[in-house]
């Protein structure tokens, strides 16, 4: 009987020590197989946290909803985009907003390249002219625009008195429609061709050297070798550079709204801008969703065709992925 | 002599000793200015807190959104009078005009509960009353036991009461006998003439007295000083571009921003008389306004009168009240004239801005927010803010008649008093009240902004923006 038992005890922890052996196993598998989803758990929320306010958009840009006329509130799908479409302020807005982009993307590429072409070379002094170059860009953007408010004043501003002494005695600077958006540009191009420059600078440093030693023992004249080897081979920064100002660019809001609420007239009337109003002063929620509904779907576009452009151009350069 | 000085506050509080007899007195006790001010002040709290239970929510937090301004910073200044006669305490965000109102937005449309009362215009009251957002305060007026008996709500300037009520139906008379009184009067601002008197001394002109003569004054003066410009006026792209010195100019010859038929509202800014008004505006700022008129806000407007750069503001009394003072360049040079622009009209209509205290609908403690509301717009406080703080301009008309008050403005801002005496029984909000406020009035600013610049001719500026607003009241149901 004691024998029996003791076997039967004996038996029992084998089967214990065979069942804890094969659980181990059993969760390390299972916490295998859970951690490639729980490693993009973080990214899982952050991706949620982004989509229920692009979503709640998207709702309330269905909506008739105004907060001052509750009872006018309810779904009327897509008639506030429709409205658009027969709306001569969304057409000025829309244009003013990618002339904008275009025209402050173009004039800090081309400055921002001639700056980091003149930088290059790495001695003591480029290194720390390049890090004064960036102090615009540590400026917050509606700092730097009622700065500019104060040097384009006519009455005392210093840019007022440069221009004046050039001949232009009633240069009006953001307050007249003509010169409005030149003004806006200007502080633009001021903030944010630094930012340009620096990753430029830093993608002309890491070009290979070679085919520029192969193209000097040749005698290539420099202008050939500027546009058939550095701009090509700079392209891919380039684009990246031109992609994340064109998406900033485009919903710019804190240097025009600082320097003229989108004025004078609707001159300077932008997405970013003609949405704040709807919703903080005139309190449209509806037609503020739609607005900004709009702007993301313009800053979606052009995202995707510049980054299917790096693409092509790094397939080009390393082979297909 | 602390009791005897005490004695002495208490008696003249009670109007049995003269403001002569007081100062006499107080000098024989050895009690200086502020120890004197000190006592009077304690003891208007005092009689103040006699007749009502203003102990009632002691120990409850209240908290206020508040605006940078000089009638939150009077309130600042004499909280502790509040908190020691109530028990109650009190703390406050506050935040600067350019975000201000934002903010309120936000937390309004949010639905929180995080402030009590906060500090608003009257137009905004006809977005937040319709939205559900702030509370009728006529119910808390009328109720005694709510309200101290020493209240006196019929002091508060009838205009100013009239302004901060509204039925809520477009259009719907302001002040009428069904409208909800959505926010208190606090302090407000008429519009008139500032001007710098050594300037129009040196060029030798008069302060204007209508519309016409303005616009010849301002280009004399424009072209005689040969620096300074003629005249201040506001010229952003907002709102608050119309209602100041153009809309106080605009209902003075009759005319208005709607008609009201059957309920429904029409524009009413493109008839001849109208179109005539803005001819002369337009061409006023073109010839002696600031050459960046269009980034124009009540501060560039106010700094330049300040500095010596305009030679005379249309604009709020207050803000050349304030112009005259503190650190600015002309500090005592600038005078004040009362202001109506149409030639034939008898007196000055002024459109006026009123800083309100409303309660929030979110608030967990609406009765003890309205405590707070109604000390901060006592006739004590008010007195307080007038005579020791920069409260102009106060909205009680016990408060103008004060001797001190008076005396102090009298001395060191010549023709204020005059200015407003004249302008106080024209002075209400002559806008039409209605939800889409904010967005119509915006566009009318930017409509102006384009016949300034000589984009569209004033005439066809106007059509565009009657047959504009006409389709956006349409939409809204509100128009025809």
């Amino acid at each position: 009987m004691a024998l029996t038992d003791s076997v039967r005890s004996s038996m029992t922890t084998a089967t214990q020590h065979s069942q804890t052996a094969t659980r181990a196993p059993a969760r390390r598998r299972a916490l295998r197989q859970a951690l490639p989803y729980l490693l993009s758990l973080p990214a899982l929320l952050v991706c949620i946290g982004i989509l229920i306010p692009f979503f709640t958009a998207v709702y309330y840009s269905m909506m008739r909803f105004r907060l001052n006329l509750p009872m006018l509130k309810g779904f009327i799908w897509f008639d506030n985009y429709i409205s658009f479409l027969s709306d001569g302020a969304f057409w000025n807005t829309l244009s003013i907003s990618l002339i904008y982009a275009f025209v402050t993307v173009t004039g800090e590429l081309i400055l921002g390249l001639g700056i980091a072409l003149l930088l290059v070379r790495p001695t003591r002094l480029n290194n720390a002219v390049s890090i004064m170059l960036l102090l615009p860009l540590m400026t917050a953007p509606a700092l730097a625009a009622l700065m500019w408010k104060l040097m384009t004043n006519p009455n005392f501003g210093i840019l007022s008195y440069l221009v004046s002494l050039l001949g232009f005695e009633n240069f009006k600077w953001a307050s007249d429609p003509s010169t409005a958006l030149l003004t806006v540009v200007l502080v633009d191009i001021w903030v944010y061709t630094p930012f340009i420059m620096i990753l430029l600078l830093a993608g002309l440093r890491s070009l290979p050297k070679q085919p520029f030693e192969a193209a000097a023992l040749d005698g290539v004249p420099r202008s050939f070798v500027f546009f058939r080897i550095t701009l090509p081979m700079l392209m891919p920064y380039i684009i990246t550079a031109t992609l994340f100002r064109l998406l900033d660019s485009i919903q710019q809001f804190d240097i025009i709204y600082s320097m003229t609420q989108g004025g004078p007239g609707d001159r300077l009337m932008v997405f970013q801008v003609q949405s704040y109003l709807e919703f903080f002063q005139y309190t449209n929620v509806g037609r503020s969703a739609a607005l900004l509904i709009v702007l993301w779907a313009i800053t979606y576009a052009l995202s995707n065709l510049f980054i299917k452009h790096w693409l092509k151009l790094r397939e080009r350069a390393h082979g297909p992925a | 002599m602390y009791e005897k000085g005490r004695d002495l506050a208490a008696a003249f509080v009670r109007k049995q000793v003269s403001r002569r007899e007081l100062i006499q007195r107080a000098s024989q006790l050895g009690l200086s200015v502020a120890a004197t001010s000190f006592f009077v002040n304690q003891a208007m709290s005092q009689a103040m807190a006699a007749d009502f239970d203003w102990q009632k929510h002691k120990g409850t937090n209240l908290k206020l959104l508040l605006n940078k301004h000089p009638y939150a910073d009077a309130m600042i200044a004499n909280l502790d009078t509040f908190k020691s006669m109530t028990g109650m305490n009190v703390s406050y965000d506050i935040f600067p005009e350019d975000v201000y109102f934002d903010k309120v937005t936000a937390a309004l449309s949010s639905g929180s509960s995080e402030y009590d009362a906060f500090m608003t215009g009257a137009y905004m009251t006809w977005t937040y009353g319709p939205a559900g957002w702030i509370e009728d305060l006529n119910e808390y007026i009328q109720d005694s036991d709510l309200t101290n008996p020493n209240y006196n709500w019929d002091d508060v300037l009838p205009g100013l009461r009239a302004s901060t009520a509204w039925n809520g139906v477009p259009g719907g008379e302001l002040g009428s006998a069904d409208a909800k009184q959505w926010c208190i009067p606090w302090g407000y601002e008429l519009n008139n003439v500032s001007y710098n008197k050594p300037m129009f001394d040196k060029v030798g002109v008069k302060p204007p007295k209508n519309l016409p003569e303005m616009v010849e004054t301002a280009a004399k003066l424009t072209k005689d000083l040969g620096g300074p410009y003629g005249v201040g006026v506001r010229g952003s792209r907002s709102w608050a571009t119309i209602h100041p010195g153009f809309l106080s100019g605009y209902s003075n010859y009759g005319q208005r921003d709607f008609s009201v038929s059957d309920g429904k509202l029409k524009a009413a800014m493109n008839t001849k008389e109208s179109k005539a008004y803005h001819e002369l505006w337009v061409k006023m700022i073109q010839e002696s306004g600031p050459k960046n008129w269009s980034t124009y806000t009540w501060y560039q407007v106010g700094t330049d009168l300040g500095a010596g750069a305009s030679a005379m503001i249309f604009d709020a009394d207050i803000l050349g009240y304030f112009m005259n003072g503190g650190d600015n360049k002309e500090k005592g040079n600038i005078h004040y004239a009362p202001f109506a622009a149409n030639p034939a009209a008898s007196a000055p209509t002024p459109n006026v801005w009123i800083w309100s205290l409303a309660l929030s609908s979110f608030s967990g403690q609406k009765e003890a927010a309205w405590y707070f509301m109604q000390w901060a717009s006592s006739v004590e406080h008010d007195l307080f803010g007038a005579r020791k703080m920069d409260f102009v301009n106060p909205v009680r008309a016990s408060v103008w008649k004060d001797e001190e008050f008076r005396n102090r403005i009298d001395k060191s801002y010549p023709g204020y008093l005059e200015q407003h005496d004249v302008s106080a029984p024209g002075a209400k909000i002559y806008f039409t009240a209605q939800p889409l406020f904010f967005d119509l009035t915006t566009q009318w600013a930017e409509t102006l902004q384009k016949m300034v610049a000589k984009e569209v001719p004033v005439d066809e500026g106007l059509d565009q923006l009657a047959a504009s607003v006409d389709k956006q009241l349409k939409d809204a149901g509100l128009g025809g």
